[in-house]
């Protein structure tokens, strides 16, 4: 057994809800506080109607030169956690022991000041982060060569790109040298390059044996980077395993909803006295709704709309968005047979195909819009309404073949390849 | 509560070794940082402030150049501020109303108490509202959070050195030379910012509960300098209030600062009350201030 790195034992955190704790308060509302009779006080204090458990009774290890991931729904108490392993807010019950130094980055940029200049926050920056001046001085050149900002150095970085901004500012965190380092989502900000060059740096950190919680929505890089995820739910660890176990047991318990979506009551449906949507759902070859399919199998995107008034072309058109939020495609109805020709009132039950070996590996969100063509006018539109996960595959079928990496890019085609051969003549 | 153990560097060191040779299979004996939930009333950790000095250095930096690169004249208004509300009392305290001004100038006399006030006002004014602006750095990262308001305090020493420059012109014009007393300066201004960060960092902490608090500032401060012998002198102070006024520290610093700077004989016991009254409001404070402290995070 290696040596702890940190021991949390039986950590919880409540927040009062409306009171002292969660939010300021003004003196007046203070005032009127005490006022209010005792016994009034004391019933709202009995019921507990408002505390918030964030988090409850959290038990867990983590060993010098782990990797671990740590992931759950919004508000399932992760930011919670981090905050507290931070030391910026305290627990309620229940003691942490740290055995080393803990950097944490809950976003990058920490205190950055747009009047100073990129070299003064670079200063500033590091040291809030908890990095000695010297250190600092030490690997200044080096940063600076990583955020690419050259002679803008003594520019003040309220002229900065937006793009120069974040170099900036995660060139310092990446500079930043402790025993434990706790990133949050820090990931999710900047453009595709800006998240690979920051998942590279964080798998060499991990690479150097030092010890990393890394919380995420992104799973396909929690599986990358993590060999262990632990599973925060409603404020305690459901489950504290290997990564890819952990990984799949949430999303199918957090999406098997996810994948049908109906409105029974059609005055409230989406849509308006033209076209109303009445059921989407994410279908399996054999028309049932499926949250996950396996990534060699085709999947099916169905609508069920009523259309209720007469004589409109309408194209049912569906985008997929990944996990890192970029558009994979739109698709439209292309069927000639509905799409150029006014419709009938009445049921619709249109299906658009995914071939499989076509979609990347991971999850997928679904976008719907039903829009009429001339002239053109939406009548709906539900972003993110279904979701559906892609479950991985190697093999001779797949365009994976037998290799193990990180597979990029929102699709993963398996294509014909052609290859002409012209022997070496001598 | 968050307690630093014991020795932390050698400790980090020890820990080190221990994980590089993952032969242990007992946890080092202590851990560098405990952290759990501690409601005690016990004062601000001084160790872990000195571990966080250069922050503490960083952000004084960083206040003072932004104080100085934002404003159109700069440093500039640091002279303008106490120059023109001492112009503004003189022409109408002491041309128009005629406040005794103990046989100085009285441009000079209000001057030598408006500089200190000045700076002292401000002082628990930034550093009042210090915790509020800096929300994004709590929220976001752990330090002591003493240092936000300990640093507001710190970056205005540096006006009023600038402040110093006019009072020295004013001295020269009226052809006033410093005395002995001149050396009291340093210790008054340690008292003073003593004083500036007692109060300033109880009202930081008290704006983070209720913001009504950076409301009332300004309005007690204009009280506070109307109780303190700034724009006219203490003996004009009827004798039955007298002790009340000067359990006023400011009272006691004001006065000293203008004996040190104007010469005259010094009131050491209006000096050695001011001292107490300061070391009573920074036990208080320091005590307050840790209480209050675990919640800003969550409630700022």
């Amino acid at each position: 057994m290696r040596s702890p790195m940190i021991q949390v034992e039986n950590v919880s955190k409540r927040y009062r809800l409306g009171t002292n704790q969660l939010a300021y308060q003004t003196l007046r509302e203070r005032l009127v506080d005490i006022a209010r009779p005792r016994l009034n006080r004391q019933k709202n204090g009995k019921g507990n109607d408002n505390t918030i458990w964030a988090l409850r009774d959290i038990s867990f290890e983590v060993a010098k030169g782990e990797v671990v991931g740590i992931i759950g729904r919004n508000g399932a108490g992760k930011s919670t956690l981090l905050k507290i392993l931070s030391r910026i807010t305290e627990p309620t019950t229940g003691r942490i022991n740290l055995y080393g130094r803990v950097g944490s980055l809950l976003e990058v940029g920490t205190g950055f000041h747009p009047e100073l200049t990129g070299r003064e926050n670079i200063f500033l920056n590091g040291v809030i982060m908890g990095m000695k001046h010297r250190e600092l001085a030490r690997k200044f050149d080096e940063i600076v060569a990583f955020a690419e900002i050259g002679k803008f150095i003594d520019t003040p970085v309220k002229r900065y790109s937006s793009g120069m901004y974040v170099r900036l500012a995660f060139a310092v965190a990446a500079h930043l040298e402790p025993d434990l380092l706790i990133v949050d989502e820090v990931l999710a900000v900047g453009d595709d390059q800006f998240q690979r060059k920051c998942l590279g740096k964080m798998s060499e950190i991990a690479g150097e044996g030092r010890t990393v919680l890394f919380v995420s929505h992104n799973m396909p890089a929690v599986i990358n980077l993590c060999p262990r995820v632990i599973l925060i739910e409603k404020g305690t660890i459901t489950r504290d395993d290997e990564s890819a176990s952990v990984v799949r047991y949430y999303l199918s318990s957090h999406r098997a909803n996810n994948a049908l979506r109906e409105w029974p009551d059609i005055a409230t449906a989406p849509g308006d006295d033209v076209v109303r949507l009445r059921k989407l759902s994410v279908v399996d070859e054999g028309g049932e709704a499926c949250p996950s399919v396996d990534i060699r199998q085709k999947i099916g995107i169905r609508f069920e709309y009523d259309v209720l008034r007469p004589g409109q072309q309408l194209l049912p058109t569906f985008s997929l968005i990944t996990e890192a939020g970029a558009v994979a495609f739109w698709a439209s109805d292309r069927d000639p047979q509905w799409g150029n020709s006014p419709r009938l009132p009445g049921r619709y039950i249109s299906t658009a195909w995914i071939p499989g070996n076509f979609l990347n590996a991971g999850t997928m969100l679904v976008s719907v819009t039903i829009t009429r063509v001339r002239p053109t006018h939406r009548h709906l539109y539900e972003q993110g309404v279904l979701s559906f996960d892609v479950m991985d595959r190697m093999g001779e079928d797949t365009a994976r073949g037998e290799f193990t990496g990180h597979f990029a890019g929102a699709v993963r085609p398996l294509l014909p390849w052609e290859t002409q051969f012209a022997p070496k003549t001598e | 509560m968050i307690t630093p153990a014991s020795d932390s560097k050698s400790l980090a060191r020890s820990s080190k070794t221990i994980g590089t040779t993952h032969k242990a299979s007992t946890p080092p004996t202590e851990p560098l940082v405990i952290i759990e939930a501690n409601d005690s009333w016990g004062s601000v950790n001084l160790r872990d402030l000195w571990a966080y000095r250069e922050l503490l250095y960083f952000l004084t930096l960083r206040d003072i150049k932004v104080r100085y690169k934002q404003t159109l004249l700069g440093g500039t208004w640091v002279v303008l501020q106490p120059l023109l509300t001492t112009l503004v009392f003189t022409v109408f305290l002491g041309i128009l109303v005629r406040v005794p001004s103990e046989g100085y100038p009285y441009i000079l006399f209000v001057y030598t108490g408006m500089l200190p006030w000045t700076f002292f006002s401000y002082a628990i004014s930034t550093s009042g509202n210090s915790l509020v602006n800096n929300a994004h750095l709590i929220t976001k990262v752990y330090f002591p959070r003493s240092i936000l308001p300990i640093s507001s305090v710190a970056a205005r020493l540096v006006d009023l050195s600038i402040g110093f420059l006019v009072l020295v012109s004013l001295m020269v014009y009226f052809g006033v030379r410093p005395t002995a007393t001149v050396f009291l300066l340093p210790l008054l201004i340690v008292l003073m910012t003593l004083l500036a960060m007692a109060v300033g960092m109880l009202t930081s902490a008290l704006n983070v509960k209720y913001r009504d608090v950076a409301v009332l500032i300004p309005v007690l401060l204009q009280l506070w300098m109307y109780a303190s012998p700034v724009v006219y002198p203490a003996g004009l102070v009827p004798g039955r209030w007298r002790q009340l006024y000067e359990l006023n520290p400011m009272t006691g610093l004001i006065g000293g600062f203008r004996t040190a700077v104007l010469g005259g004989p010094i009131n050491w016991v209006s000096l050695a009350v001011a001292t107490s009254v300061i070391i009573v409001l920074l036990i208080i404070t320091s005590i307050r201030f840790r209480h209050l402290e675990h919640q800003f995070a969550d409630i700022v």
